[in-house]
């Protein structure tokens, strides 16, 4: 079978287990955050925890416990990595030095797992289980429970409260995240992926040459760095690494578990709000932009333009032999389009249109399907924009969902909208105005080096993770202004998202009248998409024509 | 805000606490547990492969390229080069991984991609151009276990050329992982 029949089947399958659980997975990701029974598990948690589950919170003390919560998770995994020389499983590799140790904290709290070190040599295995793994877990929890509570905001009226962020976070993670990561994990061992506590295996090879090769509890954190779109590797080559992904199979098995809760959390969005076909409609705009910018990569990947690439034969440059380039660039578009930035394969190596395409991905805000949690809500804002536009067009007071957008819901919506931008063009444009950092930091030059550049703000600001990796980013500047986006990123457009549902839930349903526009149909659709790619094109055309789109044309 | 944020601080502590104990210990525990059970307890630990001594020679999923004793007499099957190599061609480090992180149009890499062009036409007597673009260029995770088909069926020849190894038990073992030397006319295992 040829790579590019192998690559179709792949996709193939991919979509038809995808649209196998879509029905039955997405009611049940409806029923958790609908559900007003507490399992025995939950209450006890509640219980240690000392929170009343059944006290539903207004949308500041919503905000104000994932606030604190993350902030704790901050602080807990910055002292975790700082004090590893104390603990045991360090493997004696000592304290992590205070700026990868901060850049890591906020990384992954806020669900990007951008990587500043190289794991098999700075993170033991302590660290990698109590303090990352942790957090794979509560980010992406914390993402759904956001989305969870803006749905609630359209469903409900008259009401000052939008749910118990504590519910929420408990439920994420019983109900849905850590029995699938248990069963995932087993299954990724089966496969081939390790899950030992040693430090490595010393051996001898053929020629009489001695290596030790790196061992780590890899199957437990795959899983879920795949399922809660984190993104972080236990080895410095994340999936790419054949303990992390050994095969064909376990590579289809990752690719599903980043798009599962993104794809599925629309249709759980369309039975809270009563009517499938408004999720259905957001979908198939996620799914069109996933599946064009995914022909337009696998058509870059094997129409190379560069030199090396040229002279080589074809773009194999960091890629692996077991995946090939269809693998490959359906891994890149998966992860890019959702928040996870695990990567099979070197984004960095990939040519300037392939990959201008994965850094595009991540510029239309993640929203094809997007981060658990953060694709939902992420697109939910931008339909409020293409509502609001349309309203604008035809003189009427926008609707969405029996809500009238007035002054306060747009001002959220466009901060919302705005921060990843502000972020990803502030810290590009600052990094780019210092030279000397430039000479030390770039793997490339010329137009590939600034979309280097362009890709990390991108990829912080947007809480993906992925990098162009060529880019050394461990001095003081980048650890601190990559971590800045990071929380910018992440917590601004949460904030302004909660401060939505606050208002949405607060407000009397209205109606549809006959100048309602309908949200459920194609129009709809072609308006919300056209919005992604009009808001995009219009704030990161000059950036991408000096980077990707240059070297796309060399 | 403030005086909400530190009301839900108490709470946020201990749901972090049990957080920790829950998901950072008994989680990966178990799993290691269960993925320790017999027929997943060797791929857990790394799919390790041994000699007939039962020394560890490798793992079946990581390939580090071997070093032939005499390069004029080279009796292995060679992996993809690594990013992590000394050289442009030779075994990478497999207690990290890594790739080039090189762009198509870097300069370094034309001339990586030239010199191991040359070099692996040379050590397998061929045409420059015979040489396929995965033995040219670096992995993404600098272990990559495969080769293709084309750079087995381009390294055959040489293998076979050991007077112990017929043609046919090198194409077999050509269509297996790449650098284990071709043992007699038994089929490695490995």
């Amino acid at each position: 079978m040829s790579a590019t029949s192998a690559g179709l089947v792949q996709l193939g399958v991919l979509l038809v287990l995808l649209a196998v659980v879509y029905v039955p997975f997405g009611n049940h990701l409806a029923a958790v955050y609908t559900s007003d029974r507490h399992w025995r598990v939950e209450r006890a948690v509640y219980r240690i925890a000392r929170v009343d589950p059944d006290a539903e919170q207004r949308w500041t003390g919503y905000a104000a416990a994932l606030l604190a919560f993350s902030f704790l998770s901050i602080v807990l995994l910055y002292l975790l990595q700082r004090l590893q020389g104390l603990l045991p499983l360090g493997l004696g590799r000592g304290p992590v030095e205070p700026g990868i140790a901060f850049n890591t904290a906020v990384s992954f709290v806020t669900n990007t797992n951008w990587q500043s070190y190289v794991p098999e040599t700075v993170m033991g295995h302590l660290v990698q289980m109590a303090g990352l793994t942790v957090q794979n877990f509560v980010s992406a929890a914390v993402g759904m429970a956001v989305a969870a509570a803006l749905v609630r905001g359209f469903v409900r009226a008259s009401s000052d409260r939008i749910g118990n962020f504590w519910v929420d976070l408990v439920r994420g993670v019983v109900r849905v995240l850590l029995p699938l990561s248990f069963v995932a994990a087993i299954v990724l061992v089966a496969l081939g992926a390790t899950m030992s506590l040693r430090a490595g295996v010393d051996v001898t090879g053929v020629d009489g040459s001695q290596n030790t090769i790196a061992l780590a509890p890899t199957a437990s954190q795959e899983a879920i760095k795949e399922l809660g779109t984190n993104g972080g590797g236990i080895f410095n080559a994340n999936s790419a690494h054949p303990f992390e992904n050994p095969n064909g199979l376990s590579n289809l098995l990752e690719i599903f578990l980043i798009l599962v809760i993104p794809v599925c959390l629309t249709r759980a969005f369309g039975v809270m709000v009563r009517d499938a076909r408004q999720g259905g409609v957001l979908l198939a705009v996620m799914g069109v932009l996933w599946g064009g910018l995914l022909a337009i990569a696998w058509w870059a990947e094997t129409h190379p333009n560069g030199p090396a690439t040229l002279l080589a034969g074809a773009a194999t440059e960091g890629k692996e032999v077991r995946f090939g380039i269809p693998s490959s660039v359906l891994f890149a578009v998966s992860t890019t389009g959702t928040s996870a930035g695990a990567v099979n394969s070197l984004h960095d190596s990939y040519t300037g249109l392939g990959g201008g395409v994965v850094l595009l991905n991540m510029l239309l805000g993640e929203v094809a399907p997007g981060g658990v949690g953060a694709g939902l809500y992420g697109i939910l804002v931008l339909a409020i924009i293409a509502v609001f536009l349309a309203g604008l067009m035809v003189g009427r007071t926008p609707e969405y969902l029996g809500k009238k957008l007035g002054r306060a819901q747009v001002t959220a919506a466009a901060i919302s909208l705005l921060a990843m931008p502000t972020v990803v063009l502030l810290g590009a444009g600052a990094a780019l105005a210092q030279p000397g950092e430039l000479d030390a930091a770039l793997a490339n030059s010329g137009a590939h080096g600034l979309s280097e550049v362009l890709y990390a703000y991108a990829s912080t600001g947007n809480n993906n993770g992925s990098a162009f990796a060529g880019l050394t980013v461990t001095s003081p500047f980048f650890q601190s202004t990559l971590g800045l986006a990071m929380l910018f990123g992440r917590f601004v457009p949460i904030l302004a998202v909660l401060a939505l549902a606050g208002s949405l839930a607060a407000q009397k349903r209205v109606e549809p009248g006959a100048g309602t526009l309908p949200t459920n149909g194609p129009l709809f659709g072609v308006l919300v998409g056209g919005t992604v790619v009009l808001v995009a094109a219009l704030t990161f055309f000059p950036a991408l024509a000096l980077g990707p789109i240059a070297e796309a044309l060399l | 805000m403030l005086t909400l944020f530190t009301r839900q601080a108490g709470a946020a502590l201990r749901m972090l606490l049990v957080a920790t104990v829950v998901l950072g210990l008994a989680y990966p525990l178990s799993v290691w547990a269960v993925a320790h059970v017999p027929g997943l307890a060797s791929r857990a630990e790394g799919s390790v492969v041994h000699g007939a001594d039962g020394t560890p020679t490798g793992s079946a999923l990581i390939g580090i390229d071997p070093v032939p004793a005499d390069p004029a007499n080279d009796p292995y099957f060679h992996t993809r080069p690594s990013a992590s190599a000394q050289d442009v061609l030779g075994p990478g480090d497999p207690s990290t991984s890594g790739g080039s992180n090189k762009g198509g149009f870097d300069e370094d890499l034309i001339a990586a991609v030239e010199q191991r062009r040359d070099a692996i036409a040379e050590r397998e007597g061929v045409a420059p151009d015979q040489v396929p673009p995965d033995a040219v260029t670096a992995s993404s995770s600098g272990v990559d276990p495969h080769i293709s088909p084309e750079y087995a069926q381009l390294q055959v020849p040489r293998v076979a050329r050991r007077p112990a190894c017929p043609m046919s038990a090198c194409r077999n073992s050509s269509r297996r992982t790449p650098g284990t030397p071709c043992w007699g006319s038994s089929v490695p295992t490995a």
